[in-house]
């Protein structure tokens, strides 16, 4: 019984995420300036990480904790490298 | 997937889902909305609501099917906690310079941030 509400949350869940991913590309697609795509992108790292954690609690191994973190950490910097860029017109000065 | 008992997969099960529809309604807005300053607005809803129940819901599930505390999920929700703000007020601030550079309309004249020059 709990083993079927479970599965059919994370299974809710996973579309709910992959859905969102979906919005966050076709506006990474249609986005009218570049800002909006780095936006865009922002999002879409942040909801990758989310759906990796689902599947951590799907699969109960600790397998995707890391990968999730190293997904989060990798998403700050390119967008702050990002906005950097957008502002200044190179990274490093 | 451990056998959790009914309680344990009844609350992961409503954090999931809570999380997983804020990140979809974080999106969509990001899709909607119509104007860059407002669709700013939108991810964040993903950053704080969704990062929060999920990550929630991965401590309560590993924690009880593994019978210890299990917090390193936690670390995520703190990182992310911790940095999207920063982020989003970055990307903001770059696209109001863009948009002052090129005399396009923008949501404040001046920048109420800004140290005025000195004058000596």
């Amino acid at each position: 019984m709990s083993i079927m509400i479970l599965a059919a949350a994370i299974l809710l869940a996973q579309v709910l995420l992959a859905l969102a991913i979906l919005f966050a590309g076709i506006r990474v697609i249609r986005g009218p300036r570049a800002q909006d795509r780095v936006l865009a992108l922002d999002t879409v790292y942040l909801n990758t990480m989310l759906l990796l954690i689902t599947l951590g609690i799907r699969t109960g191994t600790g397998f995707f904790f890391e990968a999730a973190l190293i997904i989060a950490i990798l998403g700050f910097v390119a967008t702050v490298a990002l906005a950097k860029f957008l502002m200044r017109g190179e990274v490093i000065e | 997937m451990n056998d959790l008992p009914l309680w344990a997969a009844i609350i992961v099960s409503v954090l999931l889902v809570l999380g997983a529809g804020l990140a979809m309604t974080g999106s969509l807005g990001l899709l909607r909305m119509r104007i860059f300053y407002q669709r700013l607005h939108a991810p964040s809803l993903a950053s704080s609501g969704a990062t929060t129940c999920i990550v929630l819901a991965s401590v309560i599930a590993s924690s009880i099917g593994s019978n210890s505390l299990v917090l390193h999920d936690l670390l995520i929700g703190f990182f992310i906690m911790c940095t999207m703000p920063v982020t989003l007020m970055l990307l903001g601030r770059a696209a109001l310079y863009r948009d002052r550079a090129e005399d396009r309309p923008v949501v404040a004249p001046t920048d109420p941030l800004t140290v005025p020059p000195r004058q000596d």
